[in-house]
């Protein structure tokens, strides 16, 4: 009985294609005879070569199936379904496998092979391939069938718990708190070193940074200043102009943007821009052993590293917010002049009388405590990334977020405490 | 348009088998480089079919810049890279697409991704590209996972294993769809010398029993004298190919000093050192 050769190869079919099992034509063909069921299965391709599946033998006895064509990773889904198939009609009591027609086998079409081969083992049924050319044994000899079914050595990651992820979340955060004190610490040593030894201080790295970190961000802190003063005149005009006190838009909008606005979005910025850029520098560093090579080389990377850039943000941020004032004081002429017809002259004559030195220097000071949060926490979740990419993307979301919880926390602090003190 | 790909998976045997067959890369006339500053120029060789290619140099001479143009990750200064027939630089997307499947690339750190696992890593490019039920994927990736000695290894991070073992984690991505090709940058830079003979051994075997075609950038010469069935040496002040052939024969046969130098681990214009 011979077996059923595929289709031959078209000119066509050589096309380098892949997905062969989309386009294809099935023609299933079932005889009986009187003593043998016979059936015939055929997958002839279109474009692509196909194979052909031909069992043979007595249900409950011995079966012969024949392969012939490819048997491929693009068609194995289906060659693993047909022989799975037949073999279930038949449920044979011993298999031979014919592959004297087969013309090509890859990794995968070894593996329908082999895993047919491991059914019928499991059931304790004879199994054995016949007509197997070397080509084949050398595929089938690389796949190691006996460590395929290998238990993997750690179990699935799978999704914790909801108490568990509770308590992992819980400990992080505690562990968090702990490496912002102790990297506080290191920086409080840094800085006492530094008082003593200026020289110590990389210089050329502060100014670098503070061109990063301020000259850098003049447009967008500028811009989004302007349109917060803008904002808050907007709202504040109809409201003033109603009781007449239009006069006060001006001490309105210089009180909005020096005691909240000014400091406060300006920082929220630099969360987001500069400090994640640092926890994302620091991060890469960290990942390509640059912070151990600096270790190695005897430096303190507290220092090394993190020291200019809490030093240039500490210069650049005060001054970066009274920019971020002046625009959004601008931002407030605009309306005034435009909908409410006022002098530049009137608009700002009252001010002096509504905001005192005192409240500008308290503003900055606040803003210098902003800015070393902002460094600070973007170097030290540098510092704590371990892994790879997806860490560094990680710790980088942190430091904006943890920056910007801190600075919002600090800020009502501040509030609190002038409260008491005026 | 034919492609030698096809032709390979129906004219099957071993590396050696095949090796000295038609190309199925060539390279004409390559010049590349970054900006105006050209690293190569004017390279031409073919890779046949079944042979394990390995591209040889010194340090900077352009021999990742020649790979990943051939990979088709950078676009040449001048020149072609053919692959199956097509012209890389000129194909469209849908045939670039269809080439790239056909080809595996080994990188040096072996790039896996590391918020996956090792079955995640290479099951993503089987689940994306063929619509195969998930325990049949689970299969491949087992299969591909001990084809590299890796059994057992599926559930692991790319963090929680070694270097040799990333680097044959990284063989079995690449092996994810049975290419014709496979690229393989410096796959065992820095290595210790049993996993890098490991490796040696898993690059010959994956080679005599699927036939796949190996271009190999290595500098390790017991490696390149073990596996190689042909290769280029560039040179850098030539900023081209100064060799074509056997490893072997050029190391015995070459009369330029710049290919014994390389090939005998002495530096050119040094005195021996000791008596």
């Amino acid at each position: 009985m011979g077996s059923i050769k595929a289709p031959a190869i078209t000119a066509e079919e050589k096309r380098f294609d892949f997905a062969p099992t989309r386009d294809t034509v099935e023609v299933v063909l079932i005889r009986r005879r009187e003593k043998h069921i016979f059936i015939v299965m055929e997958r002839e391709k279109k474009e692509h070569a196909g194979y052909a599946l031909h069992l043979e033998g007595d249900k409950n006895g011995e079966v012969t199936l024949s392969v012939s064509g490819k048997l491929v990773l693009g068609n194995l889904k289906r060659v693993m379904e047909d022989i799975r198939s037949l073999l279930e009609d038949f449920i044979p009591s011993e298999i031979t496998i014919d592959l004297a027609g087969l013309e090509y086998l890859d990794s995968a079409g070894a593996v329908a092979l082999l895993q047919t081969e491991k059914k019928a083992k499991d059931k304790s049924l004879p199994f054995r391939f016949i007509n197997m050319d070397p080509a084949t044994e050398r595929i089938i000899g690389l796949l190691k069938i006996e460590e395929i079914y290998t238990e993997p050595l750690v179990s699935y990651r799978a999704a914790k718990g909801f108490f568990e992820e509770v308590g992992e979340t819980s400990r992080s955060i505690l562990r968090d708190i702990k490496q912002l004190i102790t990297f506080l610490g290191e920086l409080l040593f840094v800085f006492w070193h530094a008082m003593r030894h200026p020289r110590f201080v990389r210089w050329g790295e502060v100014l670098f940074y503070m061109k990063r970190a301020g000259v850098d961000s003049l447009p967008i802190v500028g811009f989004v200043n302007f349109l917060l003063g803008f904002v808050v005149a907007v709202m504040a005009a109809h409201q003033l102009a109603k009781y007449e006190f239009s006069v006060f838009l001006g001490s309105l909008v210089a009180i909005a943007m020096v005691k909240m606005f000014g400091p406060l979005m300006t920082a929220i910025l630099l969360a987001g821009r500069t400090g994640s850029a640092f926890a994302a520098e620091i991060g890469t560093m960290v990942v390509d052993e640059e912070v151990n090579a600096l270790i190695s080389m005897g430096f303190d990377p507290a220092g090394f590293l993190t020291f200019p850039k809490i030093v240039a943000t500490v210069f650049v941020l005060p001054l970066l917010v009274l920019y971020a004032d002046l625009a959004g004081v601008l931002g407030g002429l605009v309306i005034a002049r435009a909908d409410m017809d006022m002098a530049a002259y009137t608009y700002f004559s009252e001010m002096p009388t509504s905001i005192s030195l005192f409240d500008l220097l308290w503003s900055l000071l606040k803003t210098v405590v902003f800015a070393v949060i902002i460094s600070g926490v973007g170097c030290q979740r540098g510092f704590s990334v371990r892994g790879g990419a997806e860490a560094v993307g990680k710790r980088t979301t942190s430091a904006a977020v943890t920056s910007i919880f801190l600075i919002i926390l600090v800020d009502t602090a501040f509030a609190l405490v002038v409260r008491y003190i005026r | 348009m034919e492609t030698p790909t096809r032709q390979i998976r129906q004219n099957r045997g071993t590396g050696e088998e095949q090796a000295g067959g038609e190309p199925i890369i060539t390279v004409k006339g390559l010049a590349a480089g970054y900006g105006k500053d050209t690293v190569i120029e004017n390279v031409s060789f073919e890779v046949r079919r079944g042979e394990i290619f390995v591209i040889l140099g010194v340090s900077g001479c352009g021999k990742s810049t020649l790979l990943k143009n051939m990979m088709g990750l950078y676009r040449p200064l001048a020149g072609k890279v053919i692959i199956g027939g097509v012209d890389i630089n000129a194909a469209g997307k849908e045939e670039i697409k269809k080439i790239r499947l056909n080809m595996g690339v080994l990188f040096q750190s072996a790039a896996l991704f590391g918020s996956m696992t090792i079955g995640e890593n290479i099951s993503l490019v089987l689940k994306e590209y063929l619509d195969l039920p998930d325990e049949t994927i689970d299969l491949i990736v087992r299969m591909k996972l001990a084809m590299v000695d890796l059994a057992g290894y599926g559930n692991h991070l790319p963090s929680e294993i070694s270097g040799g073992m990333k680097i044959r984690a990284g063989f079995a991505r690449a092996m994810a769809l049975d290419p014709s090709v496979l690229f393989l940058d410096e796959p065992s830079a820095g290595l210790d010398p049993v996993t890098a003979a490991e490796i040696d051994i898993l690059i010959k075997s994956i080679n005599a029993g699927m036939g796949t075609t190996m271009v190999i950038i290595t500098q390790e010469l017991e490696s390149i004298f073990n596996i190689a069935t042909r290769g280029i040496l560039l040179d850098k002040g030539e900023k081209g190919i100064i060799a074509e052939g056997d490893p072997r024969e050029l190391k015995e046969n070459s009369s330029d000093p710049r290919v014994t130098s390389f090939f005998n681990r002495k530096p050119m214009g040094q005195k021996k050192v000791g008596t």
